[in-house]
């Protein structure tokens, strides 16, 4: 490996241009490395210290045949001198390494955008693949961007002439030419990413040695073939002091349940069947047996929710990872922890339904199934994560909350949230809060049923505890005895002191605060991971001198007490929802607030631009 | 049944549960403050003293001991039994049991459940229990029809009977739970009946001595529902004719002075007489056998040609998933040292502002 300077330095070319954010797209075949790509590409990103937000977007089949539409893998990454919130609308810049990731993503790719092909993959039967009739390089269809075809295959291979590998490994490091090609594009340094290379193949020092060259290989090419009329730089962002890692919703959600178990003194019990896209977090949470941590890959989701719900029962803090239909088919079981009293974490990672609908693709039409979705009068507490960062404080919110309170969770994420990262200021262990478990050992005077005073929450006793044998179960119970009763007023009675003890939770969560002003004309109101998009428009929104108030709702049930006096400070409030309305219509039922909705239901995220469009032509009705 | 020829005594041998010393209980202790409701000559209330009896028996403290069921008839037992229990789902009792015994495994885990809710709706989680050998004890109380929901067929209800949605008699083939249990994987497969009371003492104490999963299958009477169902051999005069005692490591004999005998024949049995064709052709019952073909072959036998067998038809070791789910969280600490929360949180590709 060579030791020389591997950071090179535009000493004269094209000019350099200052930018303050951009978006790229990786986009290629399934097997042309593009999460890599974009992986190391954020990582650098990083490393300087921009502010970023990512989204892989890769296909739903496991192998699709190479080069078709289907089997085409995005990763894209916005990166920024200043705050932001959200992958980005239109990328800046494309690159396509085959015809069918230009045919799925050009559409998407920014009027004048930059547009990087791989020529070397753009013959008749590639073409055909695609379902391209003519040429797309040649037939004058890509006018509108500025289109740079690279032979990135050839080079590639040149560049690696000398190594030992065979011609298909050489082939495959021709993402990270295109990578180096990038570097140059935005003047970045290539030492990052050749450090994670000698990690990452650390008993392979042939790919080492391929990767790197191919990499610089890139770099060079645009230093010296001068393609580009002009480079660019993004100056470091002024992010709050820390240390940060960029973290994805899934992983968030691993190490917050993680963190929760560890400061609540609990073993923690995951049950789950997989399901996209919430399988991740089983497999994370699987490597962390060493932090006391059982994971449970059950017969089906109904056993994953059982399991979760009699380790709790147990002692241990139960929790279940899941999508819309495993939350339905967990529903009993939620129930039961509903009389039981205990509590359990289900996480729905939601995606577009209804039925597999979409698997792989993201929305928040689960709002009203984790809410309302079981039979007879089942209150549960609902959260929202609203970046991907956040879905470590909501699992760890999450669990706070059944442990504290003992009442079943259900912690609404998405797809975008699950598969999207963003950097995660990290916290120290020393400030996180420590949990208290409620458990009860001694048996004088010790009634199943009886009730903390402020919360009512009913005593934790672990089955083993001396003198304190009870049976719970799904029968109604006699408030404090437990024993099963069919008395018509202890039923009332129940049902009500159920949904107070979830009311009451509403005393130990943080009001809600509005961004911009607290009165006037239009708030913004979201929920879950419409966050950044939110954030975004209205922050541009602000810049071009329009100025709206933007709130965002985290605690779905109960809602923050405050909720209805912020929204009745303002003239009109506009709902973005990835789902057919489901928040409006539950503000209009609660606070008769005469909402309005903005719904989209594609399987995609808003874009920035779609909710400022959206707050205009409100603020213009 | 010679409880001595119950082969290895895999009993407990590090004690009591969570290292208890070992206590000394009466059936009393094991009763509940709570009123018993089922019908008046339900086959439940045999069982639940035999409950009582075995809990008393085992010498475990109360609080050790947890009662899980799902819905039915048989699933109100936890009610009764004055230790830990919870009365869960129609069919997930052993789901929610896993849960329990893998965060605890130091507890005696028990499941009443019932034809309906063990092997109807409960089917997929009753073989996974099995399979994954969780240390639980399953009891279940076949009484080949639906009592709590009053009288319809259930998936043991014979081909052609009338209840009360089959007015026509049922078009379906039932389950032979012996044989779903072995079908399963399962460590440990037993059967007997509500008013065996000394039989069914002693094969519930077997099935609490089994380290994994046991399955018990008891022939229950629901003389409400599906009165004398079992009639064929429950009674005094049938009994010996009828059901096949087994006993590990003995001939497998029967009728009243045990003048009879099963011999193989095919992949079949049949019955000899041993008075004149002696011993040594009648099969030996071996419940350890690694393999189940024999246990299954067993499980098949019954009216109108067979008697029907009783006992233990199988009782191997296996590991224990929730042994060897602690086992596993022991090796990675033992590996890896306990996690550092900070270190972990910090880890992978971090910066600096």
């Amino acid at each position: 490996m060579t030791t020389k300077q591997i950071t090179p330095k535009p000493a004269s070319g094209p000019r350099v241009e200052r930018l303050s954010r951009v978006v790229v797209r990786f986009a290629g075949d399934s097997g042309d490395g593009m999460q890599i790509t974009g992986d190391r590409f954020t990582a650098t990103a990083a490393a300087i210290g921009n502010d970023l937000s990512t989204l892989p977007d890769f296909p739903a089949e496991i192998r699709a045949p190479a080069g078709t539409l289907p089997g085409v893998s995005a990763f894209q990454i916005h990166f920024s001198s200043e705050d932001i919130s959200t992958p980005g609308d239109e990328p800046d810049v494309l690159v396509a390494m085959n015809p069918a990731a230009l045919k799925v993503n050009i559409r998407d790719l920014k009027p004048n955008g930059w547009l990087i092909v791989n020529a070397d993959a753009f013959g008749p039967k590639d073409l055909e693949k695609a379902g391209y009739e003519t040429n797309p390089l040649e037939d004058h269809s890509l006018d509108a961007y500025r289109i740079l075809p690279v032979e990135i295959e050839k080079l590639t291979k040149e560049a690696l002439k000398e190594t030992k590998l065979t011609a298909k490994e050489k082939e495959r490091c021709k993402n990270f030419f295109a990578l180096g090609l990038m570097y140059y594009l935005y003047n970045r340094p290539l030492d990052n990413t050749v450090t994670w290379l000698g990690r990452k193949f650390k008993d392979k020092p042939a790919f080492i040695e391929a990767n790197t060259l191919a990499l610089k290989a890139g770099y060079t090419f645009g230093e010296a073939t001068e393609i580009f009329q002009v480079t660019y730089e993004v100056p470091p962002a002024k992010l709050p002091p820390g240390k940060y890692r960029n973290i994805n919703g899934n992983s968030a959600l691993s190490l917050g349940f993680v963190a929760a178990a560890q400061q609540a003194g609990l073993p923690l019990f995951l049950g789950s069947y997989p399901i996209t896209p919430a399988s991740d977090v089983l497999h994370e949470l699987s490597g962390y047996k060493n932090f006391n941590v059982f994971t449970f890959q059950a017969e089906d989701e109904i056993a994953a929710a059982g399991a979760a719900l009699g380790a709790s029962f147990a002692g241990s803090l139960g929790i279940c990872t899941t999508s819309g239909p495993g939350l339905a088919l967990k529903s009993e079981t939620i129930g039961l922890a509903v009389m039981a009293e205990l509590p359990l974490v289900v996480v729905d990672i939601q995606r577009a339904g209804p039925s597999t609908g979409m698997p792989t693709k993201t929305e928040q039409a689960d709002l009203l199934q984790a809410l309302f979705g079981r039979h007879g009068e089942s209150p549960v507490v609902v959260l929202a994560a609203c970046t991907p960062a956040d879905c470590f404080w909501m699992a760890f919110e999450a669990a706070r909350l059944a442990i504290t309170h003992m009442v079943p969770v259900i912690l609404l994420s998405d797809g975008y949230l699950a598969n999207g990262s963003d950097p995660w200021l990290l916290p120290k262990v020393s400030d996180l809060p420590r949990i208290v478990p409620g458990f009860r050992t001694d048996p004088q005077g010790f009634e199943p049923y009886m009730r903390d005073p402020a919360t009512l929450a009913r005593p934790w006793v672990r089955p083993g505890t001396p003198g304190m044998q009870h049976r719970i179960g799904g029968l109604e119970k006699w408030d404090g005895s437990g024993n099963v009763s069919y008395d018509p007023e202890n039923h009332e009675h129940m049902v009500h002191v159920r949904a107070e003890k979830v009311a009451r939770i509403a005393h130990d969560i943080a009001p809600l605060q509005v961004q911009g002003p607290q009165s006037g004309d239009l708030l913004v109101l979201g929920w879950g991971s419409t966050y950044g998009a939110i954030t975004s428009a209205v922050a541009d929104l602000a810049a071009e001198g329009i100025v709206v108030s933007q709130t965002h709702l985290r605690h779905m049930n109960p809602l923050p007490k405050n909720l209805g006096e912020v929204l009745h400070r303002f003239r009109r409030v506009l709902v973005p929802e990835l789902n057919s309305g489901q928040l409006a219509l539950l503000l209009r039922g609660r606070f008769l607030v005469d909402a309005i909705s903005y719904s989209k239901v594609q399987g995609q995220p808003f874009k920035r631009r779609e909710i400022m469009e959206r707050i205009r032509k409100v603020l213009e009705s | 049944m010679n409880h001595d020829d119950d082969g290895k005594d895999n009993g407990r041998e590090q004690g009591t549960p969570n290292g208890g010393t070992a206590v000394q209980l009466t059936r009393k202790d094991f009763e509940s403050d709570q009123e018993v409701r089922w019908c008046p000559g339900c086959g439940d209330y045999a069982i639940l003293r035999a409950f009582h009896v075995m809990f008393a028996k085992l010498g475990i403290p109360r609080e050790q001991i947890v009662v899980v069921s799902g819905i039915g008839c048989s699933s109100r037992l936890p009610y009764y039994v004055d230790t830990y229990g919870f009365h869960t789902i129609h069919g997930r009792a052993p789901a929610v049991a896993t849960g329990i015994k893998v965060a605890n495994p130091g507890l005696s885990v028990w499941i009443a459940t019932g034809d309906g809710d063990g092997l109807s709706i409960g089917g997929n989680h009753l073989i996974h229990v099995l399979r994954r050998n969780v240390d639980v004890k399953i009891v279940l109380f076949n009484n080949r029809i639906y009592g709590l929901t009053k009288g319809q067929y259930s998936p043991t209800s014979e081909q052609g009977k009338k209840t009360k949605s089959t007015p026509f008699g049922s078009a379906e083939n039932p389950f032979n739970p012996l044989s779903v249990a072995l079908g399963a994987e399962a460590t440990f497969v037993a059967r007997t009946v509500d008013v065996f009371t000394q039989h069914l003492l002693a094969v519930l104490e077997a099935a609490a001595a089994h380290r994994g999963a046991a399955f018990v299958e008891v022939y229950q009477n629901c003389n409400i529902f599906n009165d004398g169902a079992f009639d064929f051999m429950r009674g005094k005069e049938v009994r010996d004719e009828n059901t096949l005692d087994l006993q590990h490591g003995k001939p497998i004999l029967f009728g009243k002075q045990l003048e009879k005998g099963l011999r193989l024949r095919g992949t079949g049995v049949e019955v000899v007489n041993v008075q004149e064709t002696g011993l040594d052709d009648v099969l030996v019952h071996d419940a350890h056998a690694e393999d189940p073909t024999l246990a299954f072959l067993l499980s098949r036998l019954g009216p109108p040609e067979l008697p029907t067998p009783i006992g233990i038809l199988r009782s191997v070791e296996r590991p224990v998933l929730d042994q060897s789910m602690h086992e596993q969280v022991n090796e990675v600490v033992a590996r890896k040292g306990p996690g550092n929360l900070e270190a972990l949180l910090h880890s992978g590709d971090t910066w600096t502002v």
